[in-house]
């Protein structure tokens, strides 16, 4: 594949590439990558980007956990997830490419271009730092190229701290040939709001960076671009969510700070008034969830916005929603847990209490979206599902969705999404504010403000009326009625689609964010012959229809989560001890199959190579080839 | 947010509902005999007929204790909601409506313990609504448990030697509150007085909160016992701009002129306890009301979809 180009440079053409610029945070490594990715999305190709962010805003420089970069993912073909190990890194310093080291983020034959000034530096301490990192590095065939980065940077600005980023933007922009005039009209746009002299000086970097590298370095890559025939755009998680909600007509979001969901917020903050609603930053987790829920009972859209700790603090609230049928749209970003956890990162988690966590029998619907462009759109099926079946929907995204930078199809957006959420017609006589059709549990919602209705919702047991009532008929009609409406739901959906043969060894069964991952990870084992399908959930409560008719045209059903689970043969774990995976806890209960777990909480997103690697382990354990 | 659709406000009408008090009383209340609650529920009756509020157009939002039963008795919206939460019900509810009248009910227990962070910050927010705290200083409806205004000493099933700290006080909390912007108190043995501070504090553009001294015959019958047998050992608090209660004078000697603009003065009286005072401590309407800070055109649909379309294009690739 390679061919030598003008000046004794190696030209390689490779279908896609794994990138990424490391940094001390504060060094601007997520500017210099959202720059590369949209200009690499404008020229055609397929990007997925992934933030690599330390729990803390700007903890020491030129240490192993001040590391903050980005992963850019790019190729010829859409690309759907963050894949597997980095190809090319660009590093600001030794230590923070060691952090990188030691996750094993990058590939084997990683080319570093590492910045050159450290290893001579005149602090002992720092050139003892250096050897010791570099002699641990050196247990790979990592090809390290010494680059003069702060120094060059200091030929155009005083501080390399606001430069730095360009010039690497600059060498990437050599070394995969691409468009200066699109990174011009970024650097533009980003510093818009500036004098046009900051422009110039970014600009400048990146030429002297693109001069460097055609001085001094003797490879380029080139990947193939096809100019997109339809509208794209390009964006993480979170914002596709902040979009989705005002195209879902949402004009209440009520919120607390808190990562990673924050974000979605912060969109909405800038946008929401100009869709006539607002953002309520609450005194607490559990006051948004009150101020949503009191603005859906006046009639209004209503959405609050958090993450695992949130929804442990809003759930009393969501059982008051389940129990008065007062529609509210909750999005949980998801992280890593329990407590705290890992604030920043993403896992798939909060499942099992999403779905069972309430006190009493409190039926909810949970959908997770499986890209960012679902994203989108699930806010807007979350509020019409909330309305119709006057329920609780809990929409599960998770960190690596939200800050997953990817592009997609531009949606065409429906003014019937805007719809009035209430019918203020005159009451028909004699209507009751749980007027359940016996059938469906369904029943018309009366808000204030519509005369005759009057009533007194509470979350006590109630009948038909609202009024309280602890006779057993009664309570066992309201959940008998708050829980047809799941099954009435549920008839509405079709059985999920399977990725592969229809019948097989082994179905791999994965739920949200992993879609991309999983479906690499099945096509590179489907390619050695492996008879492996998959299937992605997106309805998790209640559950997509004819599942336990798909796992039976498999010999082994395996579902793959970024959540804990035991592993037989450790110390006192075995088939009785062992807890599963969250997913598989819930299939095996809904489905009585032996449903068997790969997962993994490493606080990072699956790479397609470990889910490969699980599926033939599996496949070993008793799986034909 | 943006107001509500017009096939509503179509429906408002300026005339008289032709209601009288009772009307508004939607069942008995199930209170003990000799609760304090039942002279609340008709005092709140009669501001609602003085002003011939529509029943559909108010909203009645409580927590959760013998108090927050309120809203099931009362001819009007109502949401009976969990403990300690119903501010942040009633804030997003006038958020969402603020051409509905809201009234938030609440106890001691619900408003200045499991609810009390809701309570600093909605009396911050100054959302216009109006708040009763309903203070019998104990939880009734768990059965005689203490409460943080159970006075010091008095004793109950958790605190069986006397409850061992000083009461909180709920004056001196809300008024230390940036942004609060009417502070009262009354005494459920006092109508004419609770009626007149109900009425002011409907009448006021903001969070309107007040303590109502509310006798608990079952679990602390004797906390204001001396007060009610002796009109003597309770200040009123009098101003032109004030809370004033005709045929008041007679019976309470001891008063005190105390404009309701001057919030060092209010903070100081509500530290004292020499005397129990009655009145209005403090109002001021001229701090930011949430509801109306807040407020946003409304947007049509079509509007909307045409300025989603621009929104995409920062994005588009």
């Amino acid at each position: 594949m390679d061919r030598p180009a003008s000046n004794n440079v190696t030209v390689t053409v490779v279908p896609e590439h794994t990138v990424e610029i490391i940094t001390n945070s504060g060094e601007g490594a997520q500017k210099c990558a959202q720059i590369f990715g949209q200009t690499c999305a404008k020229m055609g190709n397929g990007v997925w980007t992934v933030e690599i962010i330390p729990a803390e805003i700007e903890p020491p420089h030129h240490t192993v956990t001040s590391t903050s970069g980005n992963i850019i993912r790019f190729g010829t073909e859409k690309i759907t997830n963050w894949g597997d190990q980095s190809k090319l890194a660009i590093a600001f310093n030794d230590q923070v490419c060691l952090s990188r080291h030691r996750l094993g983020s990058f590939d084997d034959n990683c080319i570093i271009l590492q910045e050159s000034s450290w290893e001579n530096h005149e602090d002992e301490a720092i050139r003892k730092l250096y050897a010791e990192a570099m002699e641990e590095m050196s247990s790979k065939n990592y090809r390290f190229i010494q680059v003069p980065i702060e120094a060059e940077t200091l030929k155009v600005v005083d501080n390399p701290q606001h430069g730095k980023n360009m010039f690497a933007l600059g060498m990437l922009a050599e070394i995969y040939q691409r468009d200066l005039s699109i990174i011009e009209k970024q650097i533009a746009h980003i510093f818009q709001k500036k004098p046009a002299k900051v422009t110039d000086l970014n600009v400048q970097l990146v030429k002297n960076g693109m001069a460097w590298a055609r001085e001094n370095l003797d490879f380029q890559f080139d990947i193939e671009t096809i100019p997109p025939e339809d509208i794209r755009v390009v964006m993480n998680g979170n914002q596709a969510a902040a979009l989705g909600a005002v195209a879902a007509g949402i004009e209440m979001c009520a919120m607390y700070p808190i990562t990673p969901a924050t974000s979605v917020s912060h969109e909405l903050a800038s946008i929401i008034e100009n869709y006539g609603g607002i953002i309520h930053q609450a005194e607490d987790e559990i006051a948004a969830a009150g101020v949503a829920l009191g603005a859906s009972y006046g009639g209004k859209v209503a959405l609050t916005v958090t993450s695992g700790p949130g929804m442990a603090l809003k759930t009393e609230f969501l059982g008051l929603a389940i129990m008065t049928e007062i529609p509210l749209v909750v999005l949980d970003v998801q992280r890593g847990g329990p407590s705290t956890g890992l604030p920043t990162k993403v896992e798939q988690s909060d499942l099992l209490s999403s779905i069972f966590g309430q006190h009493g029998d409190a039926p909810r619907v949970v959908i997770a979206p499986r890209s960012i462009e679902e994203c989108f759109h699930s806010m807007v099926t979350a509020r019409r599902i909330a309305e119709t079946f006057r329920c609780v929907v809990i929409v599960l995204t998770d960190a690596n969705l939200a800050t997953g930078v990817q592009q997609f199809t531009k949606p065409e957006f429906d003014a019937r999404w805007q719809q009035e959420p209430v019918d203020f017609s005159p009451l028909p006589e004699g209507l009751r504010p749980y007027d359940w059709d016996p059938e469906t549990g369904l029943s018309r919602r009366i808000v204030p403000g519509t005369p005759g209705g009057q009533h007194t919702v509470t979350g006590l047991a109630h009948d038909q009326w609202s009024n309280v009532s602890y006779d057993p008929e009664s309570n066992e009609l309201g959940c008998k009625m708050r829980s047809r409406k799941l099954a009435v739901f549920q008839s509405t959906l079709m059985p999920p689609e399977i990725y592969g043969d229809q019948e097989g060894d082994l179905l791999v069964v994965g739920w949200g964010s992993t879609q991309g991952a999983i479906e690499e990870a099945v096509d590179r084992a489907r390619g050695e012959g492996l008879k492996v399908s998959t299937c992605q959930l997106t309805f998790m409560s209640p559950l997509e229809p004819g599942l336990k008719e798909i796992f039976s045209r498999f010999k082994k059903v395996m579902t793959v989560e970024i959540n804990y689970s035991d592993t037989v043969g450790d110390p006192y774990i075995t088939e009785e001890t062992r807890r599963y995976g969250q997913l598989a806890w819930l299939l095996r209960a809904h489905t009585l199959v032996d449903i068997d777990c790969w997962t993994s909480c490493p606080g990072q997103p699956l790479r397609p190579n470990d889910i490969y690697n699980s599926i033939i382990a599996k496949s070993e354990k008793g799986v034909s080839k | 947010m943006s107001s509500i659709p017009l096939s509503l406000l179509e429906l408002e009408e300026d005339v008289a509902c032709g209601l009288e008090a009772d009307d508004y009383q939607k069942r008995e209340g199930k209170w003990c005999a000799g609760c304090g609650d039942f002279g609340v529920l008709n005092g709140v009756k009669r501001l609602l007929a003085s002003h011939q509020l529509r029943p559909e157009k108010m909203a009645f939002v409580s927590g959760i204790g013998c108090s927050s039963r309120f809203p099931h008795y009362v001819n009007a919206y109502g949401f009976h909601g969990i403990h300690g939460r119903a501010l942040p019900i009633a804030t997003g509810l006038k958020l969402a409506r603020p051409e509905l009248d809201v009234f938030v009910v609440m106890g001691d227990g619900d408003c200045t313990s499991i609810g009390a962070g809701h309570w600093i910050h909605a009396t911050r927010y100054n959302t216009n609504m109006t708040v009763l705290l309903l203070d019998n200083n104990i939880y009734g409806l768990t059965k005689n448990q203490t409460s943080p205004t159970t006075p010091q000493g008095y004793s109950s099933n958790t605190s069986p030697r006397g409850s061992v700290l000083p009461a909180l006080d709920p004056l001196q909390a809300t008024l230390g509150v940036s942004n609060a912007s009417f502070v009262a108190q009354t005494a459920d043995w006092v109508p004419a007085h609770m009626y007149a501070t109900l009425e002011a504090a409907y009448a006021h553009n903001g969070f309107s909160f007040i303590r109502i001294l509310q006798r608990c015959p079952k679990f602390t019958p004797d906390v204001f016992t001396e007060n009610v047998k002796n009109p003597d050992l309770t200040e009123l608090l009098v101003h032109d701009n004030g809370v004033n209660a005709p045929g008041l004078d007679r019976l309470f000697k001891a008063q005190r002129v105390h404009d309701p603009k001057d919030l060092d003065e209010a903070r100081s009286l509500a530290q004292r306890k020499d005397m129990l005072r009655l009145g209005l401590f403090f109002r001021d309407e001229s701090f930011p009301v949430y509801d109306e800070v807040r407020a946003v055109p409304p947007v049509s649909p079509e509007e909307k979809i045409q300025r989603l379309e621009k929104e995409f294009d920062r994005y588009a690739v």
